[in-house]
């Protein structure tokens, strides 16, 4: 991202705490002006707290938070250029579906203009034919929709979404996704999307921010995060992986040789902080090893199938390597490819593409 | 599920629910019908007439029962119109104000006259006025109802206030409304049912009372119920039982319409 | 009620915490000036000297509570004896309003079993039938059962057309009448409560009892009856309380010989026979002892509601 780009929100050293409890750890972060950022953690992270604290509805205890370069604690809510869709809609129920989009900009005092807006609006998002209907008429999907061109009428600088497809179905879901991203590049409002839901998030966003106990993990595009996680955490909560204890030996050619017990090595692109002696974790991306019937590579490690786990789309294989950890492998479900499925009980070689394992400093 | 299966039925249950809405029932069911009785004595049945019915508004006492129930309905329709707004105001700091010190407090002062018996709040204001120096009637009645119609009002519109999520202000709020703004065209709309709830409930209330009427009303002055009791202590007449009959419709009418109205959920 | 975690409910925003002071200011006016300090009058007033025609002589007297508690003879030269008179009404009155909450519980109590336990969409019917008749004028409740009651009324007629009885019950003006009065005057107040515990009881539990050998009536004991408690306490409470001070129902279906608390406090107010002081001192002593039963109460609900979140 290059530092060119004009800073839409920018988070100076954020503390949020309640009583005695530190809800925010002191965060700074930068979200650019047009970009789909993505607050990912898990649920008491502090992503909402954050969000919240944008949108106004909480204070900062220390730090600030700056819009476009002004400052904005002391402008409430209703003053804010921002709009939020809420997780739970929080749609007007006794206002029809046009009366809801019509009320912010009621509120700003654009009565001659509303319904005109409201109508384009509410065709962004398709709803143009239940423009007369109450939100109780209305499918979860739909009230989304209303949700969002209700937020985005009064054209905000700034849109935060938090969880808002956490009600849907799966399917739906899907379709919102991409959906969301479309709105999001056609208006070139800057979105703030909070969820917990790494895929959801890896799918969306130009960039991530991983959230954990009140700390920012990792911030990064969504490769970035997924190829390189910085530690334990981010590793364990993006994606799938193998989270391996290990020890590293020796160093060979820039690379750390780890011990994993019983005799096995591997050798893993060092790290900073890694020393000779170290014990340290691996992270190796299932998707990312394979196996053999045949030691094609010096470096594959022997392993005995213990079973093969179908999940549609994949086929998971668990491994047990002699006296050594037990890995995961995932395979796609396709006749294409070089994969191949083992018997339980079957003697294998474990290979790995070369970037496949992380060391973790943390 | 039969007898046998069913570890949730009790044989005699039923009998016993029957026998209670029978209790609660007969003795207001008696006294209705007789109202309509042709006969002059209340022992004796002779026949369907709304004779008493006419005696109320024409007969020799009518002069006396009007002037109670113009009483009666000016107060409780002042009462509880009072009542109800300083309760949806109360409602909304205790719902919508936070945590704050005192909240214990102020719930427990407004639920007063609902802890402290009836007798002894007649006696206290009683002594109150007396002690202040100011002389009973139609404003000290008026008074003492808009107070114990407080809790009456307060318990419907803060039940329904707690049933409203905040995020509907917080979004309000979020789309440029001001928070007088998110009152008004948010939480105000969405609490009416249980605003008009809490006003018909004050309002039977007030139409209902006697002890603490009987106590501060000096003389010269009668509500319904006072103007009732009065009769009543003389044995009951048969156009006593006509405008108890009056008096009894118009609670069940009104309760069934706060029923109906608490009922309808206006946030779905 | 059973069961709430905080006093009036807890709040759910603090939208309006800016204007929370102006907002409550009303009430507290209001009740401050006419709840809460006509009780601490009535308290200054206990301790005056009464005024013959009614009223107080500003002038401090323990002689209410004296009248209260002691007798001194006729001359009240005397050494002090117990006064049992006044204390025996307030015997009597607990008395009826025991007896009354006894028997609104054991019409309450299956009542409000059966409401609970049926299906869910006809629940708010049947309690909505129940709390009909407790918004009817209490008067006019009184009223009807007087009329209902009479030796010559159609209680009496009913029963002697059925062959039953060959002359009419004398009930009225005799103590059972004052109880069938309370009973029925706060017999709603019984059932709600405890129909909110039942609706709210695991039926599980009842399951599990009836698996592990119990029977129906052993499961209503041992297993539903100590976990509805509160529920139950609640409903006595709420019957008790009013009964215990109640003016209408002793005054007109007891007659002058079922003297109650509230008619002795009534009396005092009356006309030249009156006696403010006393008449104060006397509804301090029935608010001194709701309140102590009020407190009792919230605290056993409050030991309850722990229990119930371990």
């Amino acid at each position: 991202m290059s530092d060119a780009r004009q800073i839409a929100i920018d988070v100076r050293d954020a503390v949020k705490r309640y009583g005695d409890f530190t809800a925010l750890k002191r965060i700074s972060l930068s979200i650019y002006d047009n970009e789909f950022f993505t607050l990912l953690g898990p649920s008491g992270c502090g992503k909402t707290t954050l969000l919240r604290m944008i949108a106004g509805f909480e204070d900062v205890t220390e730090g600030a938070i700056y819009l476009y370069g002004k400052e904005i604690e002391d402008l409430p809510p209703n003053r804010r250029p921002v709009n939020t869709v809420f997780q739970n809609y929080a749609l007007f129920p006794h206002m029809s579906v046009l009366e809801n989009v019509m009320f912010p900009l009621e509120m700003m005092g654009k009565k001659g203009d509303a319904k005109r807006r409201a109508r384009e609006v509410l065709e962004l998002v398709q709803l143009t034919q239940f423009a007369n209907r109450k939100p109780s008429q209305l499918s979860g999907g739909q009230q989304q929709r209303v949700a969002l061109a209700r937020a985005l009428a009064p054209q905000p600088k700034v849109l935060l979404l938090d969880e808002p497809l956490s009600a849907l179905d799966q399917k739906l879901r899907k379709a919102m996704q991409i959906e969301l991203k479309h709105i999001q590049r056609e208006t070139g409002i800057t979105f703030i999307f909070v969820t917990h839901d790494q895929e959801e998030a890896l799918t969306m966003s130009d960039r991530i921010a991983v959230m954990s106990a009140g700390e920012l993990q990792q911030l990064g595009k969504p490769t970035e995060i997924y190829e390189h996680p910085r530690n334990m955490f981010v590793a364990d909560f993006i994606g799938e992986t193998n989270l391996l204890e290990v020890s590293v030996d020796s160093f060979e050619a820039g690379r750390a040789v780890c011990h994993l017990g019983g005799g096995h090595e591997m050798h893993v692109d060092a790290v900073d902080g890694v020393g000779i002696g170290s014990k340290v974790h691996l992270s190796v991306r299932p998707e990312r090893l394979y196996l053999t019937d045949v030691r094609a590579d010096p470096d594959a490690l022997p392993a005995t199938v213990l079973e093969n786990i179908f999940v549609g789309t994949n086929i998971m294989t668990i491994v047990d390597l002699k006296d050594g950890p037990n890995f995961t492998i995932r395979a796609a479900n396709s006749d294409r490819g070089n994969a191949r499925v083992f018997d339980a009980g079957s003697a294998v070689y474990v290979n790995g593409d070369k970037g496949a394992a992380r060391l973790l400093v943390d | 599920m039969t007898a046998k299966t069913d570890v949730r039925n009790y044989p005699g249950f039923i009998a016993i629910t029957i026998l209670c809405l029978v209790i609660l029932y007969a003795p207001l069911l008696v006294v209705t019908a007789y109202s309509f009785n042709a006969s002059a004595s209340i022992t004796i049945w002779e026949g369907l007439s709304v004779r008493w019915y006419i005696d109320v508004f024409t007969g020799p006492e009518s002069a006396k029962f009007k002037s109670a129930a113009m009483n009666s309905f000016s107060i409780a329709l002042m009462a509880a119109t009072t009542a109800t707004i300083i309760a949806t105001c109360a409602a909304t700091a205790m719902v919508r104000g936070g945590k704050f010190r005192g909240r214990t407090l102020s719930f427990g002062l407004i639920s007063l006259p609902l802890m402290v018996p009836e007798i002894v709040t007649a006696v206290a204001t009683l002594i109150f006025f007396n002690a202040i120096g100011f002389t009973r009637g139609y404003t000290t009645i008026l008074a003492a109802h808009i107070a114990f119609c407080i809790p009456f009002a307060y318990l419907p519109i803060s039940a329904r206030m707690q049933g409203i999520e905040g995020t509907y202000e917080q979004a309000a709020q979020d789309l440029y409304a001001t928070r007088a703004q998110a009152f008004r065209y948010i939480l105000l709309p969405l609490m009416m049912p249980g605003i008009i709830s809490g006003f018909l409930l004050a309002f039977i209330i007030s139409l209902d009372d006697f002890i603490i009427t009987n106590f501060v009303k000096g003389a010269g002055i009668e509500t319904l119920p006072t103007a009732i009791f009065g009769s009543v202590k003389q044995g009951i007449k048969p156009n006593i039982m006509a405008i108890s009959t009056m008096l009894l419709g118009v609670s069940v009418v009104m309760v069934t319409i706060s029923y109906f109205v608490s009922k309808k959920d206006n946030t779905q | 009620m059973a069961g709430g975690a905080s006093p009036g409910g807890s709040a759910t925003t603090d939208t309006y915490a800016g204007a929370r002071n102006w907002l409550l200011m009303p009430a507290w006016l209001v009740l401050g000036i006419l709840s809460l300090a006509p009780v601490a009058m009535m308290l200054v007033y206990s301790f005056l000297t009464k005024e013959f025609r009614g009223g107080v002589i500003w002038e401090f007297s323990l002689a209410a509570y004296d009248q209260f508690f002691f007798d001194r003879g006729l001359f009240g030269d005397e050494p002090p004896r117990i006064e049992w008179t006044y204390i025996s009404i307030f015997w009597r009155s607990i008395w009826q309003a025991g007896l009354a909450t006894l028997m609104s519980l054991l019409i309450g109590f299956p009542t409000a079993y059966f409401i609970a336990t049926r299906p869910e969409k006809v629940r708010p019917i049947w309690v909505f039938l129940i709390t009909i008749p407790y918004w009817v004028n209490l008067l006019i409740r009184t009223v009807s059962m007087k009329f209902l009651l009479r030796d010559n009324g159609p209680l009496n007629d009913f029963l002697m057309s059925t062959g039953l009885i060959g002359e009419p019950i004398h009930i009225i003006n005799t103590n059972f009448a004052v109880q069938l009065g309370l009973f029925y005057s706060y017999l709603p107040f019984m059932v709600l409560p405890i129909y909110a515990s039942v609706e709210r009881y695991n039926f599980t539990l009842s399951e599990a009892a009836a698996d592990l050998y119990a029977s129906k009536w052993v499961t209503l004991r041992r297993i539903l009856l100590p976990t509805v408690k509160p529920g139950v306490i609640a409903g006595c409470i709420l019957v008790f309380v009013p009964s215990l001070g109640s003016f209408l129902a002793p005054d007109l279906l007891g007659g002058a010989k079922n003297f109650m608390i509230g008619s002795l406090i009534e009396e005092q107010f009356k006309g030249s026979a009156g006696n403010w002081p006393f008449g104060a001192a006397i509804a301090m002593v029935l608010l001194t002892m709701v309140l102590i039963l009020l407190l009792l109460f919230a605290r056993q609900q409050a030991r309850a509601d722990r229990e119930a979140g371990q």
